[in-house]
């Protein structure tokens, strides 16, 4: 596109969706809206809204989606019932994209894998974690409920154009260094305000060489330092992902070389290692091999961080012939149906229910204290999910720690918080835990 | 009290990041309620304060306050808990939105959120920003409200905000 001014991947975005030529920093424009989604949790009080103003027809009944994830299978009578709500106006509407359990799955794993959204458009969601669809490339941020019903009424909505700061990683990635311990690492560098407001766009060699996977985990953490959205600029591995899957034509945008940004921040990746937030914040993260012995009474691999199909085969291939600690219980969760079913095909359950673990039907469940494994008073989780915030998992005297899905298994054998390499004989550590 | 841009109130203060889960933990989230989400706000934080916050107080906090999740039920369940406004030094951006969506007035100032301490008594000018201090006879001006802002919490948050001007279809 050829513009006065250069511009971020984001500037780009918001200003073609807005029919303008460019966006500065700061401006309030009002723009077009590709997808909406919502959750069991909070489409509940947008479908209220939608009503109370008098909406009658969604904009468009193909670019809204309706998951109920959060709370399903219906933990109680009172989700139960909110999940009725969203059934109801899904039929009432004819909406295209409701996902009922057995077909269903975490909202920010099920909707690129049904290739739902796409590179270049402006997605919004009424779940913080929407951002994690700026690894596609796109221009994605979490909203409220009330937000989510302007938009399923109008199709459009007003944001303030962020400013865009650009994290350079670069160097090769150390052994069972993942997305996730990237990710971790920025926030414990710039504090979970660091990047508020902002559009946090990632580049840089180390960033080209991981799998669309560790791509999402980080977009999907923006939020957990702050930011409106988390970016990372198609290249052949986004092209590859999304070619068989896109339901509509898309559009790539790339950030022009001489854009400004507000900050651009380098990091070495050769000098982060396996990380780990320790309670009650995100930002607290440290060296997995400089916390001493914190021993765990549950590990849960999932979420939509951690609960795609590279994240269950790296625990497979940590947990593969070994038991987990006996005092320890292991909670597996499959972020989508497909994912289930494909873990299922390669054998990674047999490897997980012979280690000891239980397996889960896809859910956001234990995460953020739901059900599927909430915590008691005084125990300590250690989890693959994105929030640590004190009562996040259950009662408010519990812990929660959050590390990677090669941290989490191989911790699920020690009993203790572990590097991955305490498990695994020196010469099968692979790059990144995944094998190539 | 939707049209109501001035008042006078007690004080309550929390510190930085508070998190949506400490506003409104996540196994309350089957609800939809105002009236009963708001009998379990900030419970884990201060479980005194759903059973003694009144009309009219005012929520203080420090930096980054409404972190973490997108739940609606976070603002929805102070204002119904009677919170006049919040000021902070800063706000979480999903919470900022959210709150003047539900005609919940949110305010900056780093002055204010440093200086006013717990229970004191103070007046709230939410059309000029500014904050005075009755108990320690201080007084504050916090970042002026946008218009397009301020025009959201006089008809009482966006839906009522849309209806009046007729929202556009496409």
């Amino acid at each position: 596109m050829k513009t006065k001014r250069p511009m971020t991947i984001t500037e780009k975005i918001l200003a073609s969706h807005a029919g303008k030529k460019e966006v500065f920093p700061g401006d309030l424009i009002e723009a077009r809206v590709d997808f909406a989604l919502g959750n069991d949790i909070t489409a509940p009080l947008a479908i209220q809204a939608f009503q109370e103003m008098g909406a009658e027809k969604v904009f468009n009944r193909n670019r809204i989606a309706l998951i109920p994830d959060h709370f399903t299978p219906n933990k109680d009578i009172l989700s139960a019932e909110q999940c009725k709500v969203l059934r109801e106006f899904a039929k009432a509407q004819r909406l295209a994209h409701y996902f009922e359990i057995g077909q269903c799955g975490i909202e920010h794993a099920l909707l690129p894998e049904k290739g739902l959204v796409l590179p270049g458009e402006v997605i919004i969601g009424a779940d913080s974690h929407t951002c994690t669809y700026g690894a596609l490339g796109a221009f994605s941020t979490g909203v409220g409920s009330t937000d989510l019903a302007a938009v399923m009424a109008t199709g459009r909505l007003w944001f303030k154009v962020p400013e865009s700061v650009k994290f350079v990683f670069y160097g090769n990635l150390n052994p069972w260094v993942s997305g996730k311990d990237l990710i971790l690492y920025t926030i414990g560098q710039i504090g979970v305000d660091g990047a508020l407001y902002q559009a946090m766009e990632f580049s840089g060699e180390a960033i080209r060489t991981m799998p669309m996977e560790d791509r999402f985990t980080m977009a999907n953490m923006a939020i957990e330092a702050g930011g409106k959205s988390g970016i990372i600029e198609p290249d052949r591995v986004t092209l590859f992902y999304i070619q068989k899957k896109a339901q509509r034509p898309y559009r790539t945008y790339y950030s022009d070389p001489e854009a400004s940004y507000k900050e651009i921040r380098e990091f070495d990746v050769t000098q982060i290692f396996p990380q780990v937030s320790l309670p009650h914040i995100p930002s607290n993260t440290k060296d997995v091999r400089e916390i001493g012995k914190i021993e765990i009474d549950q590990v849960v691999i999932g979420s939509c961080t951690n609960g795609r199909l590279g994240d269950l085969r790296v625990a497979a291939r940590i947990l593969k012939g070994k038991k987990i600690a006996p005092s320890l219980r292991l909670i597996i969760i499959p972020a989508t149906q497909e994912i289930y079913h494909q873990a299922m095909r390669e054998g990674l359950f047999e490897i997980f229910l012979s280690a000891g673990a239980v397996i889960s039907p896809p859910t956001c469940g234990p995460c953020l204290g739901g059900h599927m494994g909430v915590l008691a008073e005084g125990e300590r989780a250690l989890a693959t999910t994105n929030r640590n915030f004190r009562g996040r998992m259950g009662h408010a005297q519990s812990e929660v720690y959050l590390a990677s899905p090669a941290v989490a298994a191989a911790s699920a054998v020690k009993g203790r918080i572990c590097h991955p390499d305490e498990v695994m004989k020196r010469g099968s550590r692979g790059f990144r835990g995944y094998g190539k | 009290m939707e049209n109501e841009m001035k008042i006078e109130g007690r004080v309550w203060k929390f510190g930085s990041d508070i998190d949506t889960d400490a506003i409104i933990p996540a196994r309350y989230l089957n609800l939809t309620d105002g009236g009963e989400l708001a009998k379990h706000v900030m419970e884990n934080e201060r479980p005194e304060f759903p059973k003694e916050v009144k009309p009219g107080d005012i929520l203080i906090a420090e930096r980054n306050f409404g972190c973490g999740s997108s739940r609606e039920h976070a603002p929805l369940a102070l204002k119904s808990a009677g919170i006049f406004c919040i000021i902070a030094e800063s706000f979480a951006r999903i919470f900022f939105r959210n709150g003047f969506n539900q005609g919940l007035p949110l305010l900056e100032s780093q002055e204010a959120s440093k200086e006013i301490q717990d229970g004191d008594q103070i007046q709230v000018d939410l059309t000029t920003g500014e904050i005075f201090d009755l108990t320690q006879q201080k007084r504050f001006f916090a970042k002026p409200i946008p218009p397009f802002m301020q025009e959201l919490i006089e008809d009482g948050g966006l839906i009522p905000h849309l209806r009046k001007k007729g929202f556009k279809k496409k």
